[in-house]
């Protein structure tokens, strides 16, 4: 029954009479929309204009649409188009069609100097929006957090545990292993380079000092910026999206209380104990081939941690682990919170989320470096 | 061709569908006619929503046949299947549209997927189809998450319709719409199942939209279809459930 569309000119003089047939749908748009485009150049003095559609098989949205638009641009002048021949089925969708206005499409992927500056204007601007944020919830939760001293038996107490649960007991696998090969691959590094200059021993004060001050708390803090710093934010930045956080609000409850304390309680008590059992998991590793591989057996391998370290050692690592978890579950709210309607909206502050938590993570153990370094601990 | 005519354009036979232990629906039988539109009733849970999406393939089935077109869609291959899919469309209870996408590129989706079509016929016919449920051509740079519920319902319409598929499935197409705004709903339905020659399956809650909208009316209890009709006979049968809803206080309030 159906054909390929055809698009003829019948009529020649002062008349122009067009016949379409054939099936007008969308599977053959491509061959329509060259008919059509060569078909509005015929336009050109004509007296009277008709399009004949009452040999067309088949018509949907896209040939009526076409139709529509062959008519349009033959009306361009004074002398109006008509279509003929229409039949009653196709009627309906032919003056559906004919009440679209046409306008145009503004294209606004144009890439301009202005808007190139703008965009890095807007960036430096957002920069410091950023830093606002931070400080308006850090205050927002200090706030929540004298409230519930004020009233202790408004903590989420509940909540507090399930977070503790997800953030601190079920993260220990996998900060154990890896804090335990990363001890690991210290002593092995420390072992084959010092052994040059019959130094082997001294591994054991690289080993003590690095994992207890630096590399045991900030691995671990980046790792829980991946781990729980992520979740948190995907969990909020749901919630915002279906409208949740609004409901707790209209309830008269305050989200910063019910959300972010329990969230933050839970970080700050999870970090620091998480610092400690990979400190522990590092030097066992590290102890453990030094044995092994440098042949430092372990008594040998206690006597000399506990010449080369100091209870201040421990200290200074430890003490980094609240503020570094405060900082990771500050931003992972602010972005959470932050986030739009949309699924892109809730990957990119996701995203966010981690890169500006291991960020911040790596600038504030930098600045407690300097700090320790002037009070001479 | 002729065939096709009077074959019905679903048909489904003996379908049983189970989630563990519950069976939600038991050797069930339904056929959809071409060109008219179906409302699909029964009780919260009765599993109305399940029989839709059994239909599309997105919840499996223990047992039974399902054919949209004439297609089995159990023996058919996947050419034969998204030859199928092409051809139907589908809105879903809270409008599924795709979140980081405007409205114009939610409409355009299927397109630039199944056609080959220029960039400027598609944005005229994202407009006619936005003329087409009665939304302004404003809208199409708008993301989902701008939208008001009852914009949301028609977007997802257009989005259903972009292709010109023969039949579209509406998940309660007029849930969480104000009473003005579903009848406008209803209207709609009835204008383009006319303009386009659709077959429509709804499945719906509104008894205006059965009374205004449909055809023929499905009624789904106890995993079976229990009555299958006219309106009227909706009103003249003697099931309890039927009687219920068909003569309860909501019922005799819509029809006066």
């Amino acid at each position: 029954m159906s054909g390929d569309p055809k698009l003829e000119r019948i009529a020649k003089g002062n008349a122009l009479a067009l016949c379409a047939t054939g099936t007008w749908t969308a599977s053959f748009a491509p061959v329509l929309e060259r008919m059509v485009a060569d078909a509005e150049k015929l336009a050109g003095g004509s007296q009277s204009i008709f399009i004949d559609v009452s040999e067309v098989a088949k018509l949907d949205t896209f040939g009526a649409w076409l139709i529509e638009r062959l008519r349009r641009s033959l009306t361009q002048g004074a002398v109006e188009a008509q279509i003929a021949g229409l039949s009653a089925n196709y009627s309906s969708l032919v003056d559906e069609v004919r009440r679209v206005r046409a306008t145009p499409v503004i294209d606004s992927s144009t890439i301009t100097i202005t808007g190139m500056l703008e965009q890095i204007g807007r960036a430096v601007a957002g920069i410091a929006g950023t830093v606002a944020g931070l400080i308006d919830m850090l205050g927002a939760v200090l706030a929540a957090g004298a409230r519930v001293l004020i009233h202790p038996r408004s903590l989420r107490l509940t909540s507090t545990v399930h977070h503790l649960e997800q953030v601190c007991w079920r993260a220990v696998p996998i900060i154990v292993l890896i804090t335990f090969l990363i001890g690991c691959i210290i002593a092995q590094q420390g072992i084959f380079h010092f052994r040059r200059f019959g130094a082997d021993i001294f591994v054991v004060d690289m080993l003590g000092v690095l994992v207890l001050r630096e590399i045991g708390v900030l691995l671990v803090a980046i790792m829980v910026a991946g781990r729980s710093g992520s979740a948190y934010t995907a969990e909020l930045g749901s919630m915002k999206m279906r409208e949740e956080i609004d409901a707790l609000r209209t309830m008269g409850f305050d989200p910063i209380e019910v959300l972010v304390l329990p969230r933050m309680l839970a970080l700050v008590l999870a970090l620091p104990i998480l610092a400690f059992l990979g400190a522990m998991a590092a030097l066992y590793g590290g102890g453990l081939v030094a044995w092994l591989y440098g042949g430092v057996d372990p008594e040998a391998f206690l006597l000399r941690l506990r010449d080369a370290i100091s209870i201040d050692h421990f200290i200074v690592g430890i003490v980094k682990a609240p503020v570094m978890a405060a900082v990771i579950g500050i931003v992972a709210c602010v972005e959470g919170l932050a986030v739009q309607g949309s699924a892109e909206s809730l990957g990119q502050h996701t995203t966010a989320s981690v890169v500006k938590g291991i960020f911040f993570v790596i600038v504030m153990d930098g600045v407690f470096a300097i700090f320790f370094a002037s009070i001479g601990m | 061709m002729a065939g096709e005519i009077q074959n019905p354009i679903i048909r489904v036979r003996d379908i049983t569908v189970q989630f563990g232990a519950t069976r939600v629906l038991d050797g069930l039988d339904l056929d959809v006619k071409r060109g008219e539109i179906l409302g699909f009733v029964g009780p919260s849970g009765a599993g109305k929503s399940v029989l839709t999406r059994t239909i599309i393939g997105l919840v499996p089935k223990v047992a039974g046949s399902i054919e949209v077109f004439g297609v089995d869609l159990d023996s058919s291959n996947t050419s034969q299947r998204r030859n199928v899919e092409r051809r139907w469309g589908v809105l879903f209870q809270q409008g599924a549209l795709f979140s980081s996408l405007t409205v114009r590129q939610n409409i355009q989706f299927p397109m630039r997927e199944y056609l080959r079509v220029s960039q400027r016929l598609m944005d005229e016919i994202t407009l006619t189809k936005l003329t087409m449920v009665g939304l302004k051509p404003e809208v199409a740079d708008r993301f989902p998450s701008e939208l008001s519920g009852g914009m949301i319902k028609r977007v997802a319409l257009a989005r259903a319709l972009s292709l010109d598929p023969d039949l579209v499935f509406l998940d309660e197409p007029t849930s969480g719409l104000d009473p003005i705004g579903a009848g406008d709903f209803d209207e709609l339905v009835r204008t383009l199942q006319r303009t386009l020659g659709l077959t429509v399956f709804m499945v719906t809650h509104d008894l205006d939209s059965l009374y205004t909208a449909c055809d023929r009316i499905a009624v789904l209890g106890n995993g079976k279809i229990i009555a299958a009709g006219s309106i009227a006979d909706m009103q003249a049968s003697q099931h309890p459930w039927l009687r219920q809803y068909f003569h309860g206080k909501r019922a005799r309030a819509v029809m006066g």
